[in-house]
């Protein structure tokens, strides 16, 4: 008999391999994996790859907004952005315990991010200028992260899916407070509308380009959809982020810069600009406006942070021998 | 150095009267300090009222591939259903 | 002595520069608090320090809202929070300045987390009903700073030569600025002074259960209560404040 106990957290041994084929038919059965299943190392490292890149965009992506909590302009938006910023170190934690299921330590992906081997959304190597781009943020690039988040809560595995659920539920008072923000703010005086309008022709563009490549020029989709890791391509989810999101602007009396948007009837979708990726893959390559910034505040706090974790280990070490030398 | 504090699994109780129910994991250096970071971690919207923490190396799982053996040997025992039984009609509190 | 807005009732036994006094201790705090979320030496002391932060940032705001109503001029917590200068802030030393090192941030907890935990409790069985209840939901916030603070002072006292070093010399950083905790106010609910004894005696039982040393330093002269401040109370206003003053009379 193989191994009859085991420990499905931070599962230490790696699951047996298994071939596609008897997989596909595992996924027909069940349609969910749990972490000690037998599965294609394919899919493991696809998903840790994934987890570890969303896990890593939550806790980068405190920092453009964390930008501004010191100069909320206002005590309730203070509160409301330190809850906001607060909930995406928890949606970091539960995905890198998501990853972990997979027989890898939170240790070692942060390490893979502070050494640039493994990647976050670009979105957040943009820079929150004005007050109004914590509303873009929420309301475009938390909307966007919906759209592609909502479908993940039914991914195939089983503790993605669970952490993702979580996220999701919590996530849906951020677009609102976001949206709420700018609906202030352009409602307001002069300056704020521009400073409104300011920041969502800035984030616009960004935004459409966090579904990532079109779909013709996306290589490993298909395998990750005959997984069930990802269940529509990244141009349904984009073309449904953009109807989603138009009729909002309208409500927010702020224009979406893009003068190829319109309805079209036949289509029964609103038709939009073409996406100029090259901008995006600069910033891929670390060339954004931020990349360096976020990556040394990053790096930093987890540096500085070395001699409490120490401490801390260090205490709890003393604590085990005392107890032992007590009994 | 260590890789990091060990990982704990948190389990909360909703409310009263409902059991404790796994919802995520942590990393922590010690059980106190694991049992105030589940409540910051997985209370921070009225969640729970009562909390546990269990190091994950100390949960025992049945093997998946297992499975068969451990689980499908209930799947005849209809018996053990109510429904499995006939009710004559007009028979009450049954 | 002052009489609450629209009524005939005797005049208040405290003044609404000591409820300040209380709101500007949270909101100086809060706002040095937030800046270690993205920070923290883990994840969950993110989330860990953000509650903390939150806490207090809600204390403040329900007391400058009071503030607001015994004045009487129809100040509301942003006018308070906004638009008051570095002279006008009732706050103390130990809160207003930056805490960039973990150790100083729990040492200062230690501290002020004991003294509102203290103060908290007198408040909330005084004669003045809003006080009270303020301080009665403020004292269960409080309680689990304090519980924080002691967890982290116990492991960095008590953890590594380097961490007992750091956590030392962070308890010698902060000492100076306790004293000015217990300054005698005019026109105080609860004097400060009356608090010292419980305070010290509480974190001093710390510090040594961490293998620590309670600092042996004099005290600086302070003055917050009176509106002098450190040079770095002004900065933190300057950030503070400067996109809410950009705006005169926006809505946020």
């Amino acid at each position: 008999m193989p191994h009859v106990y085991g420990n499905d957290f931070g599962a230490p041994e790696r699951a047996p391999e298994l071939t596609d084929e008897a997989f596909a038919a595992l996924l027909a059965d069940d349609g969910r994996v749990e972490p000690r299943d037998p599965m294609p190392e394919g899919y493991r490292r696809t998903l840790v790859r994934q987890i570890a890149q969303h896990a890593h965009s939550e806790i980068i992506g405190m920092q453009p907004e964390g930008n501004w909590i010191s100069r909320a302009p206002s005590l309730r938006r203070k509160a409301i952005l330190m809850a906001k910023v607060q909930d995406e170190a928890g949606h970091g934690l539960y995905l890198y315990a998501a990853a972990e299921t997979l027989g890898v330590d939170r240790a070692d992906l942060l390490d893979q991010l502070h050494t640039g081997r493994q990647k976050y959304s670009s979105i957040f190597n943009y820079p929150t200028l004005s007050w109004a781009d914590v509303g873009a943020i929420g309301w475009l690039v938390d909307g966007a992260a919906i759209v592609n988040q909502v479908p993940l809560c039914r991914c195939s595995y089983g503790p993605y899916a669970r952490a993702m659920v979580r996220v999701c539920k919590e996530e849906s008072f951020h677009q609102r407070q976001g949206f709420e923000i700018l609906h202030t703010l352009s409602h307001g005086t002069p300056a704020q509308k521009a400073m409104a309008q300011d920041a969502v022709d800035r984030y616009w563009w960004p935004s459409l380009m966090m579904f990532g490549p079109p779909d013709d020029d996306s290589p490993n989709s298909a395998q990750s959809m005959a997984w069930g890791i990802k269940r529509f391509s990244n141009d349904d989810l984009r073309q449904r982020f953009v109807d989603m999101t138009v009729p909002q602007a309208e409500v927010l009396g702020l224009t979406l810069p893009d003068p190829e948007i319109r309805w079209n009837e036949e289509r029964g979708h609103y038709d939009f600009g073409t996406v100029d990726f090259t901008e995006l893959f600069e910033v891929i390559k670390g060339n954004g406006p931020c990349n360096r910034d976020r990556m040394a505040h990053r790096v930093a706090a987890h540096e500085d942070g070395a001699w409490v974790r120490e401490a801390a280990d260090a205490y709890a070490a003393k604590q085990v021998a005392r107890t032992e030398g007590a009994a | 150095m260590s890789r990091g504090w060990p990982l704990w699994e948190v389990f909360v109780r909703s409310r009263r009267g409902l059991s404790h129910t796994h919802v995520g994991s942590l990393h922590a250096p010690d059980a106190e300090m694991a049992l105030r970071n589940a409540r910051d971690v997985y209370t921070r919207r009225q969640e729970g009222v009562s909390l546990w923490v269990v190091p994950s190396a100390e949960i025992v799982a049945s093997d998946p591939g297992e499975r068969e053996a451990f689980f499908d040997p209930a799947d005849d025992k209809v018996y053990r259903h109510p429904t499995f039984y006939d009710v004559p009609e007009g028979v009450e509190h049954l | 002595m002052i009489t609450p807005p629209g009524s005939s009732t005797p005049p208040l036994p405290f003044s609404s520069d000591y409820v300040l006094g209380l709101a500007d201790d949270a909101l100086v705090s809060a706002q040095r608090m937030s800046w270690w979320i993205s920070r923290a030496p883990e994840l969950e002391e993110d989330l860990a320090l953000a509650n903390i932060g939150l806490d207090q940032l809600g204390q403040a705001r329900t007391l400058l809202t009071y503030a607001g109503a015994l004045e009487g001029a129809g100040r509301t917590e942003d006018d308070l929070a906004y638009l008051r200068d570095d002279r006008e802030f009732r706050n103390v030393w130990l809160v207003e300045r930056p805490q960039t090192d973990f150790g100083v941030t729990i040492a200062r907890l230690l501290v002020f987390a004991t003294y509102q935990a203290e103060l908290y409790a007198a408040l909330a069985a005084s004669s003045d009903a809003t006080l009270a209840g303020v301080a009665g939901k403020a004292v269960k916030e409080v309680a689990y700073h304090l519980d924080h603070a002691r967890l982290w002072t116990l492991r960095l006292g008590d953890g590594t030569e380097v961490s007992h070093e750091r956590m030392q010399a962070a308890l010698d950083a902060e000492w100076p600025y306790v004293d000015e905790l217990f300054t005698p106010v005019e026109g105080a609910l609860v004097d400060p002074a009356s608090l010292r004894d419980a305070v010290l005696g509480r974190v001093a039982a710390v510090v040594r259960e961490a293998t620590l040393e309670v600092p042996d330093v004099a005290p600086t002269v302070g003055g917050g209560r009176r509106g002098l401040h450190t040079e770095h109370l002004g900065h933190l206003l300057a950030e503070m404040q400067h996109l809410h003053r950009s705006h005169p009379g926006a809505t946020w």
